[in-house]
């Protein structure tokens, strides 16, 4: 781990005036760094600040920055009008994670992309322009939508992922004072040729919070399928809002984890669904736009045909249609 | 006195005569609260008076030269020192005695030690450790173990005609198998605190067998073998992995000596996964041939794994194939492929761990072929006599194991593959025989009675987790007839009597019996002045009776009575057939969308001789179905196909079980005990449990939804896509 300076923020003012990397939870940030993969020369301790509320507000739900992941999951409002939410939390990493996690962190943890992980090896995620060994290497868990020749790492949330579903929206400070509101597509950008490049948050930028609007109608779940039953990122996951309304789907929302670089959501896929009778023809025909454009690169291959089972499975248990 | 016992004959039961009731009965472990209450102190929590901390480097190339570049680092923050002197290139082997491979300033695989940095603090070490600037020239080398140039090819046996046999059989089962990586992954990794006081070193270190693991450190450092002193009294776990000394004790005296100071190494978890052994990978073909009543006329296993140039080591996949079934033809070729990959070694159960779950998915396709019962199958096919060797077996109720469990488990529920449904979940039952071979191996002991009524037991063995305080202590107690609470143990010191070390289930057997004889000289002792035979003593709670006497021990004790016991394999190690036998059981559901396996409960029946301690030794079967439970469904190594290197080197992307991939675990033992194995009559238990559990889980999921898994681990995507 490189030397580094610590500062605590104790107002807001203070966070976005110091010039650094920030660390709340610091469940992944810190294993980065003691490998070295993240060289901060100062880190600006957020978790003082007052960020730890979760409010309602007209027409939405205010999730503070530093609600820790076990905090949310097990709020009453968001297992009774959110449960998908609820459900992605439980999903993810083990009790003494979410217990430390923070919503804010959680949005903006790395890639698990091994090679990211390893510094003998090219990254063009960690070194841009040293390569990506990935590609041709050992890539089960990695992407199948979104890639680009530069990197095919995924985003191993699956709380942004329910979030991505609910069209959560972040609310991001500036040092200037401002605030601005982003929806889940608009605040991850795809690697491209700046796979470094996650996020649109500029330095000195703080998110406060996550806005969700309010509750959908409509059923929600979230599946997740994974190596093993526990504390395992997904191969796979879905998070669904579909409402069914006189035997036709009246609104769909879903977003998918484990397959691209951000949680992953393709509005093309709900326009194939809404006003539809739900069948299995029908399913098949939202997964075919799904994944129209998947790629796989070997050992991930799997990840297409498993998506299409748990993406018609999520539907068939939403709309009650037995396959 | 030296009680030495050469087990070359049957030995009478005496531990069936002794009535202190202190074996066998499932006693806690007595330094367990101080394991749960963090006392206990392993080998990273030694502190010494102005002690440096040590870092291991790791090679970024497969294979070339490499110097490093000192001012690349000689200005940083609490920078001491580095070495590249004696880096071993990987852990020794078990029981090796002596150095492993030593290359200099050579580069054999990605990951490799090749230098240690020593600094005032650990996180400063582990930043300068990033940093070292090291020069290298690549050289290409073999990553791949199915395309390597250089394989080393074998035959173990090739009896009959197996060819013939295939032909002629009835029916018949040509499958071929592969496995994946393993990693040991104890939970404490490695760690060595070197101290020298002029040219004696102390090694404070994490490790299974001391007196082999002084002769190793000894070598690696060309220094002379008494001048070390290695004290493990706690270790967390080892499996295998600390079987042999290991780059970080290396790397600590490198530096330790250097400096004048003492020095403490602490493998990260990477290091774990990169510089000390993996088990090979293997691609297995099982043969069976079988008559029209499913009886074994032939039988082939044959394996491909891979090792370093110049490993001696190979996986002996085969080891229960020779004798678990019968059929006159039989035939066993190896391939060990050279490949620029970690070192391969002993991974708890080296052999049955992979090489059952081949032949028992085998025999399970073989019981379908066929259309018996695969517990049918397997009772059918013991054999009366070795079928290679002509040897007698000694103790083996692998016939009541698979009987009795399946009563328990309620085998005759069982239905046949997609016939038992709930909800999105197909359901199905498995069986595998376990079989591990027994052995017996060279042990010291000392045991100290004292007239106040305590006892003593002190050996250089090693509790790696196992129980061994609890049943060294528990021996004593048994023999002296004492309270085991009266008998204190000490461990993992090599100055004290070398015992047999922990490794291959032999720990309890061997330092058991160096006990048991300790301390049977002590009770001839007091046989002789209390005035009896020693066969007519009794002791019990502290009182001694015979020969119409009976009188407390301290009346019969002027001092201390230290008998040493000394424990050798002999002829019954040769003449014998010797192994522990079990069945193991799973239930199993398969989700029919995604192919995600979840066990739903487990039965091993195990038989093993006298059991020490029923606890200590449910709790390795436990640990050994866990295991097989993480073979079958989760652990894998991944190699980079171009740079050999383990690519998921932590426990994020290595996947072991965790609490909710283990179901509720059933262990029962069939009693039993075993004349030919030890004066005890016990036999080890600990990698039986293992020995075939995943494979057990692999032939459930095939009774489940029809889905034959010969590709481990059975992760979802070899599931979904056949359902």
């Amino acid at each position: 781990m490189k030397p580094f300076d610590y500062v605590r923020a104790e107002s807001r003012e203070d966070a976005l005036r110091a010039d650094g990397r920030v660390i709340a939870g610091g469940t992944n940030l810190l294993d980065l760094m003691k490998l070295e993969v993240e060289t901060p020369d100062r880190l600006i301790d957020v978790t003082r600040l007052d960020l730890r509320e979760i409010t309602r507000q007209e027409n939405s739900l205010r999730i503070g920055a530093l609600v820790s992941n076990a905090d949310l999951a097990a709020d009453e409002t968001v297992r009774r009008d959110y449960p998908v939410l609820s459900r992605a939390l439980l999903a993810g990493a083990s009790a003494q994670l979410r217990n430390k996690a923070t919503t804010g962190g959680n949005l903006m943890q790395r890639t698990r992309c091994p090679y990211f992980y390893d510094t003998t090896q090219p990254c063009n995620k960690r070194e841009p322009g040293t390569g990506c060994q990935a590609m041709e290497g050992f890539n089960r868990i990695l992407a199948i939508l979104g890639t680009s020749d530069k990197c095919i790492a995924t985003h191993p949330s699956d709380m942004a992922v329910a979030m991505r579903a609910l069209d959560a929206r972040v609310e991001i400070e500036s040092p200037t004072g401002e605030t601005r509101m982003l929806t889940l597509d608009e605040f991850y950008l795809l690697p491209g040729d700046t796979p470094e490049k996650e996020t649109v948050l500029e330095p000195g930028e703080l998110i406060t919070a996550v806005h969700l609007p309010e509750p959908p109608k409509g059923k929600q779940a979230y599946r997740k399928v994974r190596d093993r039953a526990s504390y395992a990122f997904a191969l796979v996951s879905v998070g669904a809002v579909i409402d069914v309304q006189g035997g036709k789907i009246a609104a769909a929302s879903l977003a998918f984890g484990g397959l691209g670089p951000r949680p992953w959501r393709n509005a093309d896929v709900e326009e194939a669904l809404v006003g539809e009778t739900p069948s299995d023809a029908v399913f098949d025909k939202a997964a075919d736009v799904l994944l129209a454009d998947a790629k796989g690169f070997g050992a991930n291959d799997f990840k297409i045909p498993l998506t299409r089972r748990v993406l018609k499975a999520v539907l068939s248990d939403l709309t009650g249609v037995s396959q | 006195m030296t009680e030495h016992l050469k087990m070359d004959e049957v030995q009478p039961r005496l531990l069936d005569e002794t009535g202190q009731g202190a074996i066998t009965r499932p006693m806690d472990r007595p330094e367990g609260p101080l394991k749960v209450s963090g006392r206990a102190t392993y080998a990273a929590e030694y502190k010494a008076a102005n002690m440096a901390f040590g870092v291991m480097v790791r090679a970024g190339i497969t294979k070339g030269g490499y110097s490093i570049d000192e001012s690349s680092v000689k200005d940083m923050d609490g920078f001491l020192g580095v070495w590249t002197d004696h880096m071993i290139r990987n852990s020794a082997q078990g029981m090796m005695d002596t150095n492993p491979v030593q290359l200099g300033q050579r580069v054999q695989y990605l990951g490799q030690p090749i230098a240690v940095v020593a600094a005032e603090t650990f996180e400063q070490a582990r930043h300068i450790a990033n940093r070292l600037k090291v020069d290298y020239s690549p050289e290409d080398g073999d990553v791949d173990p199915e395309t390597a140039s250089q394989v080393d090819q074998s035959v173990a046996l090739d009896q009959g005609d197996l060819e013939q046999a295939m032909k002629d059989a009835e029916f018949t089962v040509d499958s071929t198998y592969t496995t994946k990586p393993h990693n040991s992954a104890p939970m404490e990794p490695h760690a060595s605190l070197a101290e020298w006081d002029g040219e004696k070193l102390t090694l404070h270190g994490s490790y299974q067998m001391l007196k082999y693991n002084k002769n190793e450190l000894a070598d690696s450092l060309d220094m002379d073998a008494d001048d070390i002193r290695i004290l493990a009294p706690y270790v967390g776990g080892g499996f295998g992995s600390k079987l042999g000394i290991a780059a970080e004790a290396v790397g600590a005296a490198v530096a330790a000596k250097a400096l004048k100071r003492p020095v403490r190494v602490v493998m990260s978890r990477q290091n774990v996964f990169e510089m000390v052994v993996r088990r090979t990978e293997t691609r297995q073909r099982v043969r069976l041939a079988a008559d029209k009543d499913g009886r074994l006329t032939g039988l082939g296993h044959d394996n491909r794994q891979s090792n370093l140039p110049d490993e001696g080591f190979s996986e002996p996949v085969t080891l229960a194939t020779h004798f678990l079934y019968g059929g006159e033809n039989r035939r066993y070729e190896q391939e060990v492929a050279r490949v620029h990959r970690m070192a391969a070694g002993s991974v708890r159960a080296p052999g049955e761990a992979v090489g059952m779950l081949a032949l028992e998915n085998a025999m399970d396709e073989l019981a379908e072929t066929v259309g018996i019962d695969p517990i049918d199958l397997r009772v059918r096919n013991i054999p009366e006599i070795h079928p290679e060797s002509g040897k007698q077996y000694s103790s083996r109720s692998l016939a009541q194991c698979l009987k009795e469990g399946a009563a328990s488990f309620g085998w005759d529920q069982r239905k046949g593959p997609k016939e038992r449904r709930e909800g999105e979940w197909y359901v199905g039952m498995g069986v595998a025989a376990a079989a591990r071979t027994n052995i017996l191996m060279e042990s010291k002991a000392r045991v100290t009675l004292n007239p106040d009524g305590t006892a003593l037991v002190e050996t250089d063995m090693t509790d790696i987790g196992t129980g061994t305080y609890a049943i060294l202590g528990q021996i004593a107690a048994e023999m002296l007839g004492l309270d085991p609470s009266k008998v204190t143990v000490d461990l993992g010191d090599t100055d004290l009597p070398a015992g047999s070390g922990s490794g291959g289930s032999w720990g309890a057997a061997s330092a058991g019996s160096s006990v048991f004889l300790g301390a049977k000289a002590i009770r001839a002792k007091l046989a002789e002045r209390l005035g009896c035979e020693p066969s007519a003593l009794r002791l019990q709670d502290g009182m001694a009776t015979g020969g119409n006497n009976r009188r407390p021990l301290a009346e019969l004790m002027e001092g201390p009575i230290a008998e040493e016991g000394h424990i050798e394999p002999g002829d019954m190690s040769d003449e014998m057939q010797q192994a522990g036998y079990g069945a193991h059981f799973a239930e199993v559901a398969v989700n029919s969308v995604t192919g995600e396996v979840r066990v739903r409960r487990t039965l091993s029946a195990m038989a093993a001789g006298r059991i020490l301690n029923e606890k200590t030794a449910a709790s390795q079967v436990h640990g050994g179905m866990i295991w097989g439970i993480g073979t079958a469904l989760h652990e894998a190594i991944e190699h980079d196909p171009r740079t050999g290197h383990v690519v998921n080197n932590d426990l994020a992307e290595y996947h072991v079980p965790v609490h909710l991939d283990v179901p509720q675990l059933d262990v029962m033992f069939i009693e039993e005990r075993d004349d030919h194995a030890n004066p005890m009559q016990v036999k080890g238990i600990g990698e039986l449990g293992l020995a075939g559990a995943g494979a057990a889980v692999t032939n459930a999921i095939y009774n489940a939804c029809g889905v034959r898994v010969r590709d481990y681990p059975a992760t979802p995507d070899r599931i979904f896509p056949h359902l």
